[in-house]
C-alpha cells in the first residue's frame, strides 16, 4: 500500500509498504530516515520514540497506516539543517552519548519531557525517561545533560 | 494483509462483520509486537485510532463511560477523581511513551491475565460494552474473562466503552515487579471501598488464568469493617482479609514468579491496600 504522511514538517510518501509494517521501518528504510533507532521492536527500549501528532510514541508500535495523514517528527526533525536543538547541545556538552544507539529515543523523550515541564525534577527526568534504556552510561551523563538543557531553557524554546 | 481504516464507528463494526478475521488495533502495545515478532500474520488490520468517538469519555448521571481508545496518559490526565484506581493503574503501566498509546480498550482486548487495568475495573464493578452490527450487549467486566488471553468477545464484536461509577469512596491499586517501568505484574490487586453500600471490591491480576474478584473476601471485609465507628481496623480482620484473597487466587510458577510468592504477595498487597484506603476513607 502507500502511505503519505508529513515528515518533519514535509509532505513524505513511501510505497509498497507492507500492511503490517510498522512506522518505524517506514521511516528508516523507505524515507531514508535512519535517526530513530531499530532495537527491541517491542516498546521496550524507547529507541524509536518520535513524534507522532506531537505525541511521544514508539515508533515500531505504530502500524505504517495509522501514521497515514498525521504528523510525524522524527530526531532528524528537531532542529533546523545543519544546527542542533539545546537538548542535542547539553547532550554533547554533558558527554551523554556513549556508543549513541539510545541517544535519538533520549533525545526526543527530554525534548518532549522539558516542552511540558520545562523545569523536572530529579524523579520526574527519571519517570519521563522510564521507557529509554541506556546500556552504557549508566545514566549519570544523562541526567546532567537534562539538567543542563533545562537550566539552558530548552523547553521554553 | 490488508489494512482497514475506518473513519466512523458504523463503518468498524460493518467490516469487523464482514473481517470477523480482522484483528483490531488501536494503540499497537500489543498487536504491534505480535507482528514485528512474526508471531502472527492476521489476514487484516482494523485500525481503530481514526474513530473520534472511540477516545473521548462522559459523565451520564452515575456512570461514567469510558470510549476504548481513551489512552492510559489521559486517563492518569483526566480521570484520577472519578476513577482513582484505575488512574492508578495506569501510572504503572510501561512507560510515557506506552501510555501514550495503550487503551484500556486493548487491554481488554488482549485479555491478559496481567493486564494492568483489569484488578481497578474488578474492583469497581465495571462493566464492558461490546458492539457488532447484530447490537450492542454489556458485560460486567468479571464475567468477560474467560481463559488466558481469552473473552467473551465475539468474533464481530468491538470494545465500545467500558462503564463504571465513579469512585464513591477510596480506591487502591497496587503492583508487583521487578522495577517500577515497563514491567509485566508478577500479580497485582486491586481495592476499592464502596462506603454508600457499605461493600467492598476487589481485583485479583497475574494470579490466575484470567483476572478475578476475590469474592469471599470482599463479603468477609464488607461485613467486618466498623463502618458505623470509622474507628481502626482489627488487625485479625485486616490478615483475614489477606488470606482469603490470597486463596481466591489460583496462580502458576513461571518465568516471573512462582506460585507461592503470588500468593505471598497477594496476601500483602490485600493487607496494604485495605489498610491504605481506610486510611483514606476516616480522613
Amino acid at each position: 500500500m502507500r502511505v503519505t504522511c508529513t515528515v518533519n514538517g514535509v509532505d513524505r510518501t513511501a510505497d509498497d509498504v507492507w500492511e503490517g509494517e510498522s512506522l518505524l521501518y517506514v521511516l528508516r528504510e523507505r524515507l531514508g530516515l535512519p535517526g530513530s533507532k531499530n532495537a527491541c521492536e517491542q516498546g521496550e527500549c524507547g529507541s524509536c520514540t518520535v513524534y507522532l501528532d506531537g505525541t511521544a510514541v514508539c515508533a515500531c508500535l505504530v502500524a505504517a497506516g495509522q501514521a497515514a495523514g498525521r504528523d510525524v517528527r522524527t530526531v532528524e526533525g528537531l532542529a533546523p539543517e545543519g544546527g542542533l536543538d539545546p537538548v542535542q547541545r547539553a547532550f554533547l556538552q554533558a558527554g551523554a552519548v556513549q556508543c549513541g544507539f539510545c541517544t535519538p529515543g533520549l533525545i526526543v523523550s527530554v525534548h518532549d519531557l522539558l516542552a511540558h515541564n520545562p523545569q523536572p525534577t530529579d524523579p520526574e527526568i527519571r519517570e519521563a525517561l522510564a521507557g529509554n534504556l541506556c546500556r552504557c552510561t549508566g545514566y549519570e551523563k544523562i541526567m546532567d545533560a537534562v539538567r543542563l538543557a533545562a537550566a539552558d531553557g530548552a523547553g521554553a524554546a | 494483509m490488508d489494512f482497514l481504516n475506518p473513519a466512523t464507528w458504523a463503518d468498524a463494526l460493518k467490516m469487523k462483520a464482514e473481517r470477523p478475521d480482522a484483528v483490531p488495533i488501536a494503540g499497537g502495545t500489543d498487536v504491534m509486537v505480535e507482528l514485528n515478532f512474526h508471531r502472527r500474520r492476521p489476514p487484516a488490520l482494523l485500525d481503530l485510532t481514526r474513530i473520534g468517538e472511540l477516545s473521548t469519555w462522559d459523565l451520564d448521571g452515575d456512570t461514567l463511560r469510558l470510549g476504548a481508545g481513551v489512552s492510559y496518559a489521559r486517563i492518569m490526565a483526566e480521570l484520577g477523581e472519578q476513577l482513582p484506581g484505575l488512574a492508578m493503574a495506569a501510572r504503572t503501566v510501561g512507560s510515557p511513551q506506552i501510555r501514550n498509546r495503550g487503551t484500556v480498550g486493548g487491554n481488554l482486548g488482549s485479555a491478559s491475565p496481567a493486564g494492568d487495568a483489569h484488578p481497578p475495573l474488578l474492583a469497581a464493578g465495571a462493566r464492558v460494552e461490546l458492539a457488532s452490527v447484530r447490537g450492542t450487549r454489556l458485560v460486567p467486566v468479571d464475567e468477560f474473562f474467560t481463559g488466558p488471553k481469552r473473552s467473551v468477545l465475539a468474533p464481530d464484536e468491538l470494545i465500545a466503552a467500558v462503564l463504571v461509577r465513579p469512585a464513591a469512596g477510596p480506591e487502591q491499586f497496587s503492583k508487583i515487579g521487578t522495577r517500577n517501568a515497563m514491567v509485566i505484574a508478577v500479580s497485582s490487586f486491586a481495592l476499592a471501598l464502596h462506603p454508600d453500600r457499605r461493600a467492598v471490591g476487589t481485583g485479583i491480576g497475574s494470579a490466575a488464568p484470567t483476572p478475578r474478584r476475590a469474592a469471599e473476601a470482599e463479603l468477609f471485609a464488607a461485613g467486618q469493617l466498623p463502618w458505623d465507628t470509622l474507628g481502626a481496623l482489627d488487625p485479625d480482620v485486616v490478615r483475614r482479609f489477606g488470606e482469603l484473597v490470597a486463596a481466591a487466587a489460583a496462580p502458576i510458577d513461571d518465568v516471573r514468579g512462582t506460585a507461592a510468592y503470588r500468593r505471598h504477595a497477594l496476601a500483602v498487597m490485600a493487607r496494604r491496600t485495605l489498610t491504605w484506603a481506610w486510611r483514606d476513607l476516616c480522613g
